[in-house]
């Protein structure tokens, strides 16, 4: 049995959460929702997050783009991503929603543009 | 090892050194300024209360007297020939209900036994009639009309630039390490450089001592006097019309109270003795000090609107009177010391003293081309509108304002870079601008500052300093 | 170069351009947006991080992801914008005289004109943190602006003073770029930023955040070598024997927020000592006729989707103004905060309204298990319940016409907070 403690995002208040694992039987104490126990789950079984960061153009109007990932990734793979993510340059023009990186680092997740960079 | 010759190496590209290479520059003279730091102004040039002082406050037949009021007589003519921001806005020193009247009416005797014009004792109605927001109990002034503002970068700056332009050359991060004397007057060793001159001027600020006592034996001390300040926001503008001083004290002229020449409230200084020659920092207690001053003196004094603090360091000596000779056992080497207040005030009447007995000892030819007149950078906005838009037909850099606090264009930035001695840091387009000097304090500018310097100068974006060395902003 | 537009939108960041787009579909086409920089989208370009449009569009986007989607329904309603174009000056008969390098200096004169002008940080001056003044200290914003808009590397060792979101957010971009972010200062007992950013930007990575503590000094001549760091009594006080030294070659001060009004108040527009933006009626109209306010300039907001549905009310007013259908003229009442409400927008209601009006405003500490209430005279308006209230978040709540039916005796409204 194993005990992790959050602090709830949901809202404001902010709950501090207590997660107790004991085998498949997960239990939230110290939410004061259902949002609450949900959030705990996840955090304790996968916590996932949405990484954004830039990638570097080559002959555009700005010297990098913007990028997320099209889904949630597993939290502990953020730096490994971010590692691909610098050592990427892509070439003007660029469109919003385009795929620079396809299925980084066998996530499933791809990394799109999130703004439109034109040739310099 | 390069080695130069030059007739007159003046030591620090401050005001005084400055004014000094401005007024040989009339002469068949070959001037260096040797400048430790990256730019012109840069020590206590760049940090003092930037008031051209009416001359009340000096001991009458002092030179400090003296040059003071020719100093300040000397504002008008060169503000415009040299095109810098002075403004005889006139100043006040009040009384409250504490302070011995009597030194009031000393002062303004002292005042008019130093040449003072226009001194008048103001009383309680007279006073509130010009500084509404003075603090209740203030009832008797000194009025001195003379008294002025002056922009203390573009002032410094506008009299190098002229320098340069009549041949002076500026050697800056060269800090001098050692002076000696030679058959042909004097060696001056500055890291990999060697100057040999007939003379030198020492006008290294709070350094000055370290410069003089290379080469006397006479020591001197010049102890840095702290002062901090802080400056309001032009938001504002009008709380005050007038230099207001409070009662001078043993540390000077005390706190005062003051439009900037560009409509800031500047509030300040504090006066603390301190060892360490480049510690600039300001201080809880430095900053405490000068509002609880200030408040005392005025009243509903904006102190929320406070968008930066500062300290600068006098050069303060015991004796306290400017130093400015031919030192006794250096022929041919001059003082130019213990510029403290009103050394500002004063620096022009400093730059024709100093001139004249160096034109003594050299006697040279006078030039038949000086060029005494010097064009400071365009303001577009002091244009018309159609003037303005021709001016951007041709030149579209001025239709793109970078600096939104103080407004100032793009064509202004690349003017400061491009321009004799122009700026090489982001503190240099700083003072040359005033991009970043407003509310914002660059927040919004910093970014594009930084590219239009690359740009213009080929340097890379991560080479930009704000100061010179180790001040880089970005990283590879 | 001289133009006349019947709406003039003066910025054109998430406010702008949500307030030309409803403008325009009110059926008022001529319409200009003057934006300063070379885009539009405003500060939202800079804002690479996702958590906007939940509100909007119903799924979360990036600050240009969220920028392009309003950039889009102006691009296809043909709306004029005036990129690179500062303007200098509105003159209370709504003279706007800008400038840029095609026109120079030119004037539109306006029907109408909406300030969209959004806010600024506050600046280390505003702090007035003793010590040197190095390269290396940077508001948050400008930060932002060298790394994600210019791909700049600012520092590998961060300290970040104030737990503003703007703040909070860079501590997690930093961190992901490879800098060690040491520490998040806090002078007040809680944080200013929402809670998802201090798990997700501070306790994701194990970044410390210190509540109730400042930044006393600030060293280093040429680049920042270190700050001192000292914990704050209940008045906001450093105590003395507290100070620790944080070696670092960057300070972020993420600080606030201020409107950014000085056109506004050149135009003679009055500001709201609070807010620091203009005075509105509840169709956001300062006290100039058809000047009209809205988003950050008017007062800061806490999430880009409650900007663009409040610029969307304003552009409609916009509209409404310039087609002259506005048929109110009841009696004006005065919108009051109290009680631990810091201010409350609108600042006066015209009684005589069809619609409901959003009542939106911001509490001065967090409360728990509190109710949220708006009163006139002896009556109540509205009371709600709130688990919790905090500084950081905007509240809201809608008043209905037939609330203010018997209003004829009373000139204030109370948003208050009952314990």
């Amino acid at each position: 049995m194993e005990t992790h403690k959050f602090i709830c995002i949901g809202c404001p208040m902010g709950c501090d959460l207590t997660v107790t694992v004991d085998g498949d039987n997960i239990s939230v104490t110290g939410n004061t929702c259902k949002r609450g126990e949900d959030y705990a789950k996840k955090e304790v079984t996968r916590p996932m997050r949405v990484l954004t960061s830039s990638v570097k153009v080559d002959g555009g109007e700005y010297p990098v783009v913007s990028v997320r990932t099209n889904c949630d990734i597993d939290k502990d793979k953020l730096f490994e991503c971010m590692k691909v993510i610098k050592d990427t340059t892509v070439k003007a023009p660029i469109k919003i929603g385009d795929v620079l990186i396809k299925n980084i680092l066998n996530t499933s997740a791809d990394i799109i543009a999130t703004k439109d960079v034109d040739k310099a | 090892m390069k080695n130069y010759m030059f007739d007159v190496a003046i030591i620090g590209a401050g005001v005084s050194g400055c004014a000094v290479a401005r007024e040989l520059s009339k002469y068949k003279l070959n001037i260096a300024v040797l400048e430790k730091n990256e730019d012109v102004c840069t020590g206590t040039s760049k940090a003092n209360s930037g008031i051209v002082h009416a001359g009340f406050d000096a001991e009458p037949d002092s030179l400090m007297a003296k040059l003071n009021v020719k100093g300040n007589e000397m504002m008008d003519k060169f503000s415009k020939d040299l095109d810098f921001d002075f403004q005889r806005i006139g100043s006040l020193v009040v009384c409250n209900s504490q302070d011995n009247t009597e030194i009031l009416y000393q002062l303004k005797e002292q005042g008019e036994k130093n040449g003072v014009k226009g001194l008048r004792i103001l009383n309680r109605e007279e006073l509130f009639s010009l500084e509404p927001n003075l603090a209740d109990d203030s009832h008797l002034a000194l009025f001195a009309p003379s008294g002025g503002i002056v922009c203390p970068f573009s002032f410094n700056i506008a009299l190098a630039e002229n320098a340069f332009e009549n041949g002076v050359q500026f050697f800056f991060d060269s800090p001098v390490d050692a002076v000696s004397k030679d058959e042909n007057g004097y060696v001056i060793k500055s890291k990999d450089k060697i100057f040999s001159a007939k003379c030198v001027v020492n006008a290294a600020g709070v350094y000055a001592d370290v410069i003089h006592n290379m080469v006397s034996d006479e020591k001197i001390e010049i102890i840095p006097r702290k002062g901090e300040y802080m400056l309001l926001d032009k938001s504002e503008n009008g709380y005050v019309n007038h230099t207001v001083f409070t009662l001078p004290n043993n540390f000077g002229k005390g706190v005062l109270v003051s439009p900037t020449a560009h409509g800031n409230i500047l509030v300040g200084p504090t006066a603390n003795d301190i060892d360490d020659k480049e510690y600039t920092d300001t201080t809880s207690d430095g900053l405490q000090e000068v509002r609880e001053k200030a408040n005392a003196m005025m009243k509903n004094l904006p102190l929320n609107k406070v968008i930066t603090s500062f300290a600068g360091l006098r050069a303060h000596e015991k004796r306290h009177d400017f130093r400015i000779e031919e030192v006794k056992d250096a022929p041919f080497f001059f003082d130019c010391a213990a510029i403290e207040s009103p050394g500002l005030s004063s620096a022009l009447a400093i730059g024709e003293y100093l001139c004249n007995m160096i034109c003594e000892k050299l006697n040279p030819e006078k030039k038949d081309n000086f060029i005494s007149k010097r064009k400071g950078i365009l303001n577009p906005f002091t244009l018309s509108k159609e003037e303005f838009s021709a001016l951007v037909k041709e030149k579209p850099e001025y239709g793109k304002v970078v600096c939104r606090c103080e407004s100032i264009t793009e064509g202004q930035i690349i003017d400061a870079i491009k321009r004799p001695l122009g700026a090489r840091t982001i503190d240099g387009i700083k003072r040359r601008t005033r991009a970043g000097m407003g509310r914002c304090q660059s927040g919004f500018c910093l970014p594009r500052t930084l590219e239009i310097l690359a740009q213009e100068t080929g340097m890379d974006i991560t080479e930009i300093t704000k100061c010179g060395e180790n001040s880089e902003f970005l990283q590879e | 170069m001289d133009k006349e537009f019947d709406i003039v939108i003066i910025g054109g960041g998430p406010a702008g351009l949500a307030a030309a787009v409803s403008a325009y579909d009110e059926g008022e086409k001529n319409i200009v947006i003057i934006e300063r920089s070379e885009q539009l989208g405003g500060i939202l370009n800079q804002c690479i991080h996702n958590g906007f449009g939940l509100h909007t569009f119903k799924e979360e986007l990036t600050g240009p992801e969220y920028a392009a989607r309003f950039e889009d329904e102006v691009k296809k309603r043909n709306i004029e914008c005036l990129l690179n174009t500062m303007v200098l000056d509105i003159s209370s008969d709504k003279i706007v005289t800008a400038i840029n390098k095609d026109d120079g200096m030119f004037s539109i004169k306006a029907k109408t004109v909406v300030l969209c002008m959004g806010c600024r940080e506050r600046p280390r001056g505003a702090l007035n943190i003793p010590g040197a003044r190095p390269a290396g200290v940077y508001s948050a914003g400008t930060a932002q602006k060298l790394i994600n808009i210019s791909g700049m590397k600012i520092g590998k060792e961060i300290v970040i003073l104030g737990s503003g979101d703007i703040g909070l957010i860079m501590a997690r971009r930093l961190t992901l770029e490879g800098a060690k972010v040491k520490a998040v200062v806090e002078l007040m007992p809680y944080s200013g930023g929402l809670k998802r950013n201090i798990v997700q930007c501070l306790d994701d990575y194990s970044i410390p955040l210190l509540l109730s503590h400042t930044i006393t000094k600030i060293n280093g001549k040429h680049r920042i070598k270190s700050v001192i760091v000292s914990e704050v009594d209940e008045n906001r006080r450093p105590i003395k024997g507290t100070e620790t030294e944080y070696k670092c070659d960057t300070l972020l001060l993420s600080v606030g927020l201020l409107p950014e009004n000085e056109l506004s108040k050149k135009a003679g527009v009055n500001i709201n000592n609070v807010t620091g933006g203009p005075v509105v009626t509840q169709d956001f109209e300062t006290n100039i006729e058809g000047v009209f306010a809205c988003g950050n300039v008017l007062h800061v907001h806490d999430l880009v989707d409650f900007v663009s549905e409040e610029a969307s009310d304003a552009g409609k007013n916009a509209a409404l103004y310039v087609k002259n259908s506005d048929k109110k003229k009841g009696k004006t009442v005065i919108v009051k905060a109290e009680n631990g409400v810091r201010y409350v927008v609108p600042n006066t209601i015209d009684t005589n309204f069809e619609e409901d009006i959003k009542l939106r405003f911001r509490v001065d500490n967090i409360y728990k298990n509190v109710y949220i209430k708006v009163t006139m005279g002896d009556k109540e308006l509205i009371k709600r319940k709130k688990m919790i209230v905090a500084p950081g978040e905007m509240e809201t709540l809608v008043l209905k016409k037939e609330m203010l039916s018997d209003s004829d005796n009373i000139d204030n409204i109370i948003v208050s907070l009952e314990r």
